[in-house]
């Protein structure tokens, strides 16, 4: 029982360090590509903003959601 | 790091941890956890406004994952969100309505943060005193029983009275397993927009006990339909804020980065609770928005 939680806790510090790098350089990555741009979308283009936005952060929730899971699957497979 | 669009520097790890703590509670009770964020983002120097319509765009993408964990465990009753997504946004405007209306007579602070006190601090006594009262009742719960979506509650009685209340035109929702009236479910709806758009954020910690004390909702699936039925309502939050130039987005996605592991971790945690242990454990978190409105009014902080 024991054997199990230090198992599945190292497993899930795994996960979260491999999650932390791939997320550190993600959001330095879309924060560079896409800060300038955003800045003058909001100031110039309130409406396309407000869509933009609403996509940005429903696209991340799907795509980093969907990374999560897969890192999850791959390490506990790995450490079974 | 400089965000330029709210014109603030913060630190992004710091961001990241907000975001992390508000994802494990959105995933376990359904809520966007707008009393954290809201006066997270305050204490880092970001403008009350932006603090209020970016933390709505972050509770989108948080509350995408969460619901969709929810919607894999058979936890989101999507009928149900439908409806209570309209009654909501109706609701919502009502509120912010309000809230226009208070700042003409010039006393919408007092006025919103006594009214913040009493509602939290009511929810809280309520769940406190129903959850333990119905941990009492059924002190013979095993934990293998815990993953079973069949909930009790010591409300239970009053609750049966509202959904024989018959209203044409009723109901069914199989999912849930109840039937009631249309117009109930919109009550509750549009109350519980009505204190979104009054008191701020998705409004949770007033939905998810309403659907579970008042339409009779089992826990599990009150705390995934509330959270489909944010990803609607903040969606239409974040739209109205960003045309008013309140959202900063880049702020969003980076405390987001964090909420997709917590509300993961969230999600799953549900699954070893029983429906009232996690009313029970619910309880604090009202409390701790009273705290924060009762610090600003004794201080006359702004948070």
């Amino acid at each position: 029982m024991k054997r199990d939680a230090a198992k599945s806790l190292r497993a899930f510090a795994a996960e979260l360090a491999i999650y932390a790098v791939l997320v550190t350089g993600y959001f330095f990555l879309v924060l560079h590509v896409l800060g300038g741009w955003l800045f003058r979308l909001e100031t110039q283009h309130r409406v396309l903003y407000a869509f933009v936005a609403i996509l940005l952060i429903a696209g991340q929730a799907v795509l980093l959601d969907a990374i999560a899971t897969l890192l999850f699957r791959l390490v506990r497979g790995r450490s079974r | 790091m400089f965000f330029p669009i709210s014109n603030s520097h913060i630190n992004p790890v710091y961001l990241v941890v907000v975001g992390f703590v508000i994802g494990i509670l959105g995933g376990f009770f359904g809520v966007g956890g707008s009393f954290i964020a809201g006066p997270a983002l305050r204490l880092m120097g970001v403008d009350w406004n932006y603090a209020v319509g970016t933390d709505l765009a972050h509770i989108v993408g948080k509350s995408i994952v969460a619901a969709r964990k929810h919607r894999s465990l058979g936890n989101v009753d999507l009928k149900l969100g439908l409806i209570m997504a309209v009654g909501t946004i109706g609701g919502a405007e009502g509120g912010a309505q309000l809230i226009q209306a208070l700042k003409r007579a010039g006393n919408v602070n007092s006025v919103v943060s006594w009214v913040a006190i009493v509602v939290y601090v009511g929810i809280s006594v309520f769940m406190l005193w129903e959850s333990h009262k119905t941990l009492k009742l059924h002190k013979g719960r095993t934990v293998k029983d815990a993953g079973s979506k069949a909930d009790h509650s010591a409300f239970g009685p009053v609750t049966k009275k509202i959904q024989g209340t018959n209203i044409w035109p009723m109901i069914s929702l199989p999912t849930s397993g109840i039937q009631i009236s249309l117009w109930i479910i919109l009550a509750v709806a549009v109350v519980g927009g009505f204190f979104s758009g009054f008191l701020g954020g998705g409004a949770g910690y007033i939905r998810m006990p309403s659907m579970v004390y008042v339409l009779g909702v089992p826990t599990h699936l009150a705390v995934g339909t509330d959270l489909f039925e944010i990803v609607i309502s903040a969606s239409y939050g974040t739209f109205t804020h960003a045309i008013k130039g309140n959202v900063d987005i880049l702020i969003a996605l980076v405390m987001h980065t964090g909420a997709v592991i917590g509300a993961q971790i969230g999600v799953v945690a549900t699954q070893y609770f029983a429906g009232p242990k996690i009313r029970l454990a619910f309880v604090p978190l009202p409390l701790i928005g009273a705290a924060i409105v009762i610090y600003t009014l004794v201080t006359g902080h702004k948070l």
